[in-house]
C-alpha cells in the first residue's frame, strides 16, 4: 500500500526522512504505523531499530494516531520567556487532553516543539502549516473555537 | 607507526599515534575515571565522566573519545573536574533504581565503583527515576531500562559487533532511552540471544533470566533425579571468580563444586562435544565425496543458529543438521541415560551449565522437545552457577578435585576445545582426516584456525580427497561476511570454495560467551581460549574418535554415526524467520527427515 509513495524515492538510505513524511502526510491521522515501519525497512533494507530510532528522534514524527488538526506550541527560552507555559495550560484545559494526546473527537492533537523562528511574536504556535503569533489566553480560546466551527 | 609523546599529570608517555587520551592515561599509570567506554569498544562518548583537562583548551576534553597530540599536557584530577564529574554522577544516581544489594551487578558494577571511589553522598541526590516495567519478553536476556545509564556500548556491541540490530536509542534529550524496534521488547525483536550487551553493560541494566530458582527447586525435591553437563568453556571461567589465576582450568573443581550442591549425577558436555565431531564430521565427509560445492556449516552456537534462520534462511540447508553438543546430551540424558541406569525419564531433571545465553532460547525450541518435555529442562549462564556456589557457601578454591560420573563424561582434548574459536573446526578436521584416511594427523595442531581473528581461512590438505578449503568466524558482524561470499558465489556459480565453514555467534567462541562473568572482554577471552588448547596439548586422547565412551555409546546405542537412531535423536531442522520479531516463517530444513 506504499508503493506509490516508494515509487518517487530511490531505495537509498538518505531518502529515509522523506519517506517518512511522506507516509505521515499521506495518513489520514498524520502518523506512522507500525506497519509502514516495517515496509519501509524491506523498501530501503534499513532495520527497524534505526527507523524506530529516526522517527522517535525527530519531534515532527509520531507513531500515534492524530487529531486532524496538530497544534504545535513553540516552548523555546523566548516564547517561554514571553509565559507560553501559560498558553500550554490552556490548551490542555480547553482541549481536556495533555501532551501528545488526541481528543476523543479526533479534531486536535497538543504538542510541544522547538523553535519555529517567529519569535518577535513569542509566544507562537502552529496549527497543521498556519502560524499563530502574540498569543493571549483568549485568544487560543478563539482560534480553538473557529476551527471547530469550520467543521 | 608514528609515536606521540605527551605528559599525563607531569608523566611522561609515549604512545602511538591515534590513541585516545584515556589509553595513554592508562598507560602513563592513570586509569581516568569513565563510565561508557569500554576497551573493546568504538567510544561512544555519552557520560563526560571522563572529563579531562587539556593546556591550551577552555573547556575539559573527554579523554575516552580524544586523540593525543604531540607535546600535550593533560591533567586528569583537579578540584574542578572532580566536582563536574560528581555532578554528573549525581545526575546519573537520581535517574538511577539504586538497588544494589539485591542487584546482579552488585560488586561488579562500573556505576557502583565509580560512586564508591567519587564519594558520593546517596542522601544527597534527588530521586527523579519515573519507573519504567522491566522487559521480561525474552528466554535469554532481560532489561531493566531504571538501571541504565545510556551509556550506548550494548547498542554498539549489537549494531555494530553482531549486526543483528535489535538495540537502538529512542526519543532524545532527557527523554533519551535504549529501546527495540516499536517498543516491543526483546523477545519480540531479532535479538538472538548472544547476550553480548550483557557482558559490557557497565550496570545491572541487562542480564541472563535467572533460573537458578528452578534448578534450586529440583535440587531440594527427593523425587528428581538432577543430572548436569557442564560446557567446555565453563571450566576455564570459573577460577578467576575466586582469586585463581584466570584461565586456570577446574575440572576436578568444577565437578567437586556440583557434587556438594546436590546434582545427582554429574557428566559432561565435552563427551557430547566428541559426539558432536562425530556426526557432524561425518556429515562434512560425506558432503566432501559426494563434491556437492556446498558447505557444511556448524550449527553448535545457539545465537548464530537463529542469526542465520533470521538473516539467512537461504543457506540453512548448508548447517549441520548435527544437533548441539548442550541439546545431544540432553537428549540422550533423557533416553540412553534412563534406559542404562533403570529411571523413569520422567522423573529426570536434565541441567546445562553454558557460558551462553542463547542456550537458554535453544533449549526451549519445541523440535527439541519430547512429548512436549524439553529434552535439555534448564540451561543455567555461568554467572548464575557462580551465584550458586556462593550461595551455598562452597568453598572453590579449596575444594578437593572430584571425578565425573561414568557414562556421559569421557572428553578428549578435541571436545576441551570446542569453546575456543576455531576449536569445533580443528577438532572435526582431526576426525575427517582420519575418517578419510584411516589415519591419525601427524600434528593434530591445526594453528591457522587458533586464535581471536574475526575470520580465519585455512586449505587442509587430506590424502585420498585433496584439498579442503575452510573459513572460521567469531562474532555475528565476521559471520556475515562469510555468509555474504558464500551466499553470493554459490547465488552467481552454484557452488562456493568452503567445504567446512565454522562460526560462533560471541567473539572469541564460548569463552566469551554472553553468560560468561561481567566484564569479560578481548583480554579474558584470549586467556580463556589458551587455557583451554593448552588443557588439550596435555590430554592423553585428543581426537574425539578415540574417546572410549563414544566408541561405547555408538556400539550399545547409537550403532554408527549418521545411523537412523543416530539421526533420531542427535539430529534437527531449521527454521527461516522474519526480520522484525525473529518469529518462525516456515520450516526450512529437515522435511523429509525422520521427526
Ligand atoms: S546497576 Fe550498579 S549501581 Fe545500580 S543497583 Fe545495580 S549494582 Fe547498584
Ligand atoms: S543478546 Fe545479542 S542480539 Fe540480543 S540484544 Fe543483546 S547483543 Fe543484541
Ligand atoms: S543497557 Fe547497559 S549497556 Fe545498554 S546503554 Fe544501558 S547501561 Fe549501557
Ligand atoms: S567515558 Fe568518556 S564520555 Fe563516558
Amino acid at each position: 500500500m506504499y508503493q506509490e509513495i516508494f515509487k518517487k524515492y530511490e531505495p537509498t538510505k538518505d531518502n529515509l526522512i522523506y519517506i517518512l513524511h511522506d507516509i505521515q502526510d499521506n495518513h489520514p491521522q498524520q502518523y506512522i504505523t507500525e506497519e509502514a515501519v516495517l515496509s519501509v525497512s524491506k523498501y530501503l533494507n534499513v532495520p527497524i531499530n534505526h527507523i524506530y530510532g529516526v522517527i522517535t528522534f525527530y519531534g515532527m514524527f509520531s507513531m500515534k494516531a492524530r487529531g486532524k488538526n496538530i497544534i504545535r506550541l513553540c516552548e523555546s527560552p523566548p516564547c517561554y520567556l514571553k509565559g507560553c507555559d501559560n498558553i500550554y495550560r490552556k490548551l490542555k484545559e480547553e482541549l481536556n487532553i495533555k501532551q501528545n494526546e488526541t481528543t476523543e473527537d479526533g479534531l486536535f492533537t497538543l504538542e510541544l516543539c522547538a523553535c519555529l523562528g517567529v519569535c518577535g511574536n513569542a509566544p507562537v504556535m502552529m496549527i497543521n502549516n498556519d502560524i499563530y503569533g502574540d498569543l493571549t489566553e483568549e485568544k487560543v480560546v478563539k482560534i480553538i473555537k473557529d476551527i471547530k466551527g469550520e467543521k | 607507526m608514528k609515536m606521540i609523546n605527551l605528559t599525563i599529570n607531569n608523566v611522561p608517555v609515549e604512545v602511538p599515534e591515534g590513541t585516545t587520551l584515556i589509553q595513554a592515561a592508562l598507560k602513563a599509570g592513570f586509569k581516568v575515571p569513565s563510565l561508557c567506554w569500554h576497551p573493546d569498544l568504538a567510544p561512544t562518548a555519552a557520560c563526560g565522566i571522563c572529563v579531562c583537562d587539556v593546556e591550551g583548551y577552555p573547556v575539559p576534553k573527554r579523554a575516552c573519545a580524544t586523540p593525543v597530540t604531540e607535546g600535550m599536557k593533560v591533567n586528569t584530577n583537579s578540584r574542578e573536574l572532580r566536582e563536574l564529574r560528581k555532578t554528573i554522577l549525581e545526575l546519573v544516581l537520581a535517574n538511577h533504581d539504586v538497588k544494589c544489594p539485591t542487584c546482579v551487578a552488585n560488586g561488579k558494577c562500573e556505576l557502583q565503583q565509580l560512586a564508591y571511589t567519587m564519594d558520593i553522598d546517596m542522601e544527597k541526590v534527588p530521586k527523579l527515576l519515573e519507573m519504567k516495567p522491566i522487559d521480561y519478553s525474552s528466554p535469554s536476556i532481560v532489561r531493566d531500562t531504571n538501571k541504565c545509564i545510556n551509556c550506548g556500548r550494548c547498542i554498539t556491541v549489537c549494531n555494530d559487533i553482531q549486526t543483528v540490530y535489535a538495540l537502538t536509542f529512542a526519543d532524545r534529550g532527557f527523554e533519551a532511552h535504549v529501546d527495540t524496534a516499536m517498543s516491543w521488547g526483546i523477545g519480540n525483536s531479532a535479538c538472538v540471544n548472544c547476550g553480548q550487551c550483557t557482558v559490557y553493560c557497565p550496570t545491572g541494566a541487562l542480564r541472563e533470566k535467572d533460573d537458578t530458582d528452578k534448578v534450586w527447586d529440583a535440587l531440594l525435591d527427593p523425587t528428581k533425579h538432577v543430572v548436569v553437563q557442564e560446557a567446555p568453556s565453563i571450566r576455564a571461567s570459573l577460577g578467576d571468580e575466586f582469586g585463581m589465576d584466570m584461565g586456570t582450568v577446574t575440572p576436578g573443581k568444577m565437578y567437586a563444586a556440583l557434587r556438594a550442591l546436590g546434582f545427582d549425577s554429574v557428566m559432561d558436555t565435552n563427551f557430547t562435544a566428541d559426539l558432536t565431531i562425530m556426526e557432524e564430521g561425518t556429515e562434512c565427509v560425506e558432503n566432501l565425496k559426494k563434491h556437492t560445492g556446498k558447505p557444511v556449516i556448524t550449527s553448535c552456537s545457539p545465537g548464530w543458529v537463529k542469526f542465520v534462520e533470521t538473516y539467512y534462511p537461504d543457506l540453512t540447508p548448508y548447517v549441520s543438521t548435527a544437533k548441539s553438543p548442550m541439546s545431544m546430551f540432553g537428549a540422550l540424558s533423557k533416553t540412553y541415560y534412563p534406559e542404562v541406569h533403570g529411571l523413569d525419564p520422567k522423573d529426570i531433571v536434565s541441567v546445562a551449565i553454558m557460558p551462553c545465553t542463547a542456550k537458554k532460547f535453544e533449549a526451549q525450541r519445541p523440535e527439541l522437545a519430547r512429548d512436549g518435555v524439553p529434552d535439555t529442562d534448564i540451561v543455567l549462564t555461568t554467572r548464575e552457577f557462580l551465584r550458586m556456589i556462593h550461595e551455598a557457601g562452597i568453598d572453590f578454591q579449596n575444594i578437593k578435585e572430584a571425578k565425573p560420573d561414568e557414562g556421559m563424561s569421557f572428553y578428549t582434548g578435541a571436545g576441551t576445545i570446542f569453546g575456543a574459536t576455531g576449536g569445533v573446526m580443528e577438532a572435526a578436521i582431526r576426525s575427517a582426516y582420519f575418517l578419510v584416511t584411516g589415519q591419525d594427523l601427524e600434528n593434530p595442531n591445526i594453528e591457522a584456525v587458533r586464535g581471536l581473528k574475526g575470520v580465519k581461512e585455512a586449505v587442509i590438505t587430506i590424502p585420498g580427497f585433496g584439498d579442503v578449503k575452510v573459513a572460521v568466524a567469531n562474532g555475528l558482524g565476521n559471520a556475515r561476511k562469510v555468509m555474504d561470499k558464500i551466499q553470493q558465489q554459490i547465488n552467481e556459480t552454484g557452488s562456493t570454495e568452503y567445504h567446512f565453514v565454522e562460526i560462533m555467534a560471541c567473539p572469541g567462541g564460548c569463552v566469551g560467551g554472553g553468560g560468561q562473568p561481567f566484564g569479560n572482554g578481548i583480554a579474558q577471552r584470549a586467556r580463556r581460549g589458551e587455557a583451554l588448547y593448552k588443557e588439550d596439548a596435555n590430554m592423553d586422547f585428543r581426537c574425539s574418535h578415540h574417546n572410549p565412551e563414544i566408541t561405547k555409546i555408538y556400539a550399545d546405542y547409537l550403532e554408527k554415526p549418521g545411523s537412523h537412531k543416530a539421526h533420531e535423536l542427535l539430529h534437527t531442522y531449521y527454521f527461516g524467520r522474519d526480520k522484525f520479531k525473529g518469529q518462525v516463517e516456515k520450516q526450512t530444513t529437515g522435511l523429509d527427515s525422520h521427526h
